[in-house]
């Protein structure tokens, strides 16, 4: 790698000097705005208002994002916006899980906005350098990079035409060119794409840190809804930040004692208790497989089925024993103790452009395993694990491309599709050198691949029009709503997960609510108002996490000893409590638990209101593929037949004697209608009239009563 | 007739020796944040074995919201 010849290449376009600031109780009250059409860099302040009523985080960046964008934008309109922004808490060291940013663009998957955390040095060195937020507009004609040096106050835009594309060599590229020397490349981060992005609709984000110890560049992901995308449509090769002097008080803390003394306790929790609960430190969120697979939860072949005999392959133990390296602290930010960003290292590629070459794989997370193996039908660990690296460094997101290709799998084996429109591919599900295939096309931009790459809802029009399909059926196995594929939970025996998937803002993705266990398994919300009062709470306590700049694992993936007497072990309290005395510590508001969510409800409904804008956001949104609600075909249903015939029998209905397909049908009435109820509550309890609108009365009580939203919902009342 | 427990407010069906280890091998409950509780009383993990739960007891084993 000749990075002296590499950064010869740049060109300088742009440049702007800043004064560094300071960083007050959190805030530097500025945003740095970048377009990079016309090359203006400018620093814009952030209001007391934002700060009121968005918090920071995903809230500056709906915010920007409205302010930019038209109902009419699209989403490679030089008006669509990426903004970067980490919140309030946003790079502390005292406490676990405080370096995440969340980024917000008009999505090409959805055309509405779209949402994603992601962990990585990024968003707090953004903020050390001196901003609150980054604001892109505009498309460049050339590739560029934008640089932040937050040691000198200078922002640059530079045209980078040498450098790679893909994410593990840009990243390492960078890198090195903007570190002084080894020990200077903590002080650097680097966000790109990769060259799957540009040929597809379901492009990342990597956002990088530094590892030391194994002297690589690791990459998080900013994964869902098409961000890489348009990073790339905009043409960013990558935006780098540089700032030399972390310490754990440049926040400015109103009382740094208080986040001490949350984090020293949070820190001893972690120590005594992971390796008897979720084994964080180890294997990371990919424990769960084997648990998802033995309670029937874990995606396979296209959602169809929650488990299958050699999930025994692909368990978390197989990658802990074989591939993960141990007993490294795997932190995505500065005192993470709970270290989930675990790494294969040495792994070698066998397919591919890096055929051959040992590499560090970032993960597996659960959603690459579940997505990338039993989704698709592939059980095989390595497989896993080169899907992983190639997802990451192409700048594709594992879970659409998991839901996508095991969606195209099912279409080819039913004979929807065949060889000849696959361009010869064998689309069968367990063909790990077809999947991979599939995502190399996607690299070069050719081929089959970028027809899978078009996300599901895409795959599903043109099956119908060019190739006969039967839209219904598709409708019924696509795993996709408002765009946007599932994330890898089968949600079929949950009522409250259809609602959790089926009623986001963003799309079917479970980090608004995971709620399977209390409502299939414990059976604690039994009622409809039941599951709406947790598909108002969980939502918006999650919200919240993505409005400071917290990761969410911390406050549940592991609980204190005595979270078990408390009254709401679901909440774990005393977790919602360290997060609301850190708050405090760092910006000294002093927030109730019901001042946590109305802060996100305020969010949660400006995202709300800002889909309805963009003429989505109503309950015909809110429709939901039937897979994700019960069993569409005759094997599904024969598969789990005792289940289904009892629950037909609890309904009034007598199997005996019925053929499977007047059961399914049977079935289907009932279980479509629960959804249609649970509608109605959830969107009572959230304050929406029966089409999913905010009504105004709920808007001036949530202090939401801005004119430009009244505007937009006004006539919806 | 069967005899049963409530089972997470479930009917669950009940035979002599029953106990909280074996109605979790019986419902294949291997998650690791699960809180078990028979008539109120909070059942440690250690006692699962030797809990021996009787006709109509009211049985609740919560599992620990998780998910990624
Ligand atoms: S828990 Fe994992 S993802 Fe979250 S901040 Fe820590 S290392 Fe990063």
């Amino acid at each position: 790698m000749d990075i002296k010849r590499i950064k010869e290449g740049h060109k300088l376009l742009a440049e702007y000097k800043y004064e560094l600031g300071t960083i007050e109780r959190g805030y530097t009250n500025r945003t740095l705005y970048v377009n990079i059409s016309d090359n203006t860099i400018a620093s814009k302040a952030v209001t007391p208002m934002m700060k009121e009523k968005f918090v920071g985080g995903k809230g500056f960046g709906l915010w920007y994002l409205w302010n930019a964008t038209t109902p009419s934008t699209k989403w490679d309109d030089p008006e669509n916006e990426i903004v970067i922004a980490g919140g309030p808490a946003c790079g502390i060291t005292q406490y676990a899980g405080a370096g995440k940013s969340l980024v917000c663009s008009l999505s090409p998957l959805t055309d509405i906005p779209i949402d994603s955390n992601v962990g990585g040095f990024f968003g707090p060195l953004l903020k050390f350098s001196g901003w609150d937020a980054l604001e892109i507009q505009g498309k460049a004609e050339k590739d560029v990079i934008v640089v932040i040096d937050g040691n000198k106050g200078l922002v640059t835009i530079e045209e980078a035409p040498y450098e790679a594309v893909d994410g593990h060599i840009l990243g390492e590229q960078l890198t090195e060119m903007y570190a002084d020397n080894e020990d200077d490349k903590r002080n650097v981060s680097v966000v790109t794409a990769g060259s799957g992005a540009e040929h597809t609709r379901m492009g990342l984000l990597n956002f990088s840190f530094y590892d030391p110890r194994r002297k690589v560049t690791r990459l998080k992901q900013a994964g869902r809804g098409g961000i890489g995308t348009v990073f790339r449509n905009k043409k960013i090769k990558a935006l780098v930040v540089k700032f030399s002097n972390v310490k754990g008080d440049l926040n400015n803390a109103y009382d740094q004692a208080v986040i001490n003394k949350t984090g020293i306790k949070y820190h001893r929790e972690i120590h005594d208790l992971d390796h008897l609960q979720n084994n964080m430190r180890k294997i990371g969120t990919a424990n769960i497989i084997e648990v998802m697979d033995e309670y029937d939860l874990l995606p396979v072949m296209n959602f169809q089925y929650g488990s299958h005999p050699d999930t025994e392959k692909i368990k978390s133990t197989v990658f802990i024993e074989k591939y993960i390296t141990q007993g490294v602290q795997d932190g995505c930010w500065y005192g993470c103790s709970m270290s989930c960003a675990k790494a294969a290292d040495c792994f070698k590629l066998k397919t591919g452009p890096y055929k051959g070459q040992r590499v560090t794989v970032d993960g597996p997370e659960y959603e690459n395993a579940a997505g990338l193996g039993s989704n698709c039908g592939i059980f095989d660990p390595e497989a896993i694990l080169e899907l992983n690296f190639y997802c990451d460094t192409y700048g594709i997101d594992t879970i659409s491309f998991g839901t996508a290709t095991a969606f195209a799998m099912e279409c080819y084996e039913r004979g929807i599709i065949n060889k000849e429109i696959t361009g010869g591919l064998e689309l069968k599900f367990g063909n790990f050198e077809t999947a991979v295939e599939l995502l190399h096309q996607m690299s070069r931009g050719e081929g089959f691949g970028t027809v899978v790459g078009q996300g599901v809802h895409r795959m599903k029009k043109l099956f119908v029009e060019k190739y006969g399909a039967d839209p219904d059926f598709l409708f019924d196995i696509g795993m996709e709503q408002k765009g946007l594929e599932y994330s890898e939970y089968v949600s079929k025996e949950s009522l409250a997960q259809q609602g959790g998937y089926g009623f986001t803002n963003k799309g079917p993705q479970h980090d608004e609510a995971w709620l399977i266990f209390m409502d299939m398994v414990n059976n604690q919300l039994p009622t409809f108002e039941d599951k709406a009062e947790a598909l108002h709470y969980f939502p918006m306590f999650r919200t919240w996490f993505g409005l400071y700049g917290f990761c969410k694992l911390p406050w549940n993936d592991i609980v204190p000893a005595d979270n078990k007497y408390t009254d709401e072990p679901a909440k774990v309290p005393e977790h919602v409590q360290n997060y609301l005395d850190v708050v405090y510590g760092v910006t000294g508001k002093r927030l109730s638990t019901e001042d946590m969510i109305r802060e996100s409800e305020r969010v949660y409904n400006f995202q709300k209101i800002f889909n309805i804008r963009m003429g989505k956001g109503l309950r015909k949104n809110d429709k939901a593929p039937y897979r994700s609600m019960g069993p569409v075909t005759k094997e599904e249903y024969e598969s789990r037949q005792e289940r289904y015939d009892n629950q037909l029998k609890e309904i009034g209905y007598n199997p005996e004697g019925k053929t499977t397909e007047e059961k399914i049908k049977v079935l289907r009435e009932y279980r479509e209608d629960q959804y249609e109820k649970l509608m109605d509550a959830v969107y009572k309890r959230r304050g929406w009239n029966s089409n999913g609108v905010p009504t105004i009365e709920y808007l001036k009580e949530l202090g939401m009563d801005l004119p430009e939203l009244i505007e937009v919902v006004k006539d919806l009342q | 007739m069967v005899q049963i427990i409530k089972l997470n407010n479930r009917d669950f069906p009940w035979e002599e020796g029953l106990t909280i280890e074996k109605i979790m091998e019986i419902k294949r409950f291997t998650f690791p944040k699960i809180i078990v509780k028979v008539n109120g009383k909070l059942i440690e993990k250690e006692d699962y074995a030797t809990t021996v739960v009787n006709k109509g007891d009211n049985v609740e084993i919560i599992h620990l919201l998780a998910g990624g």
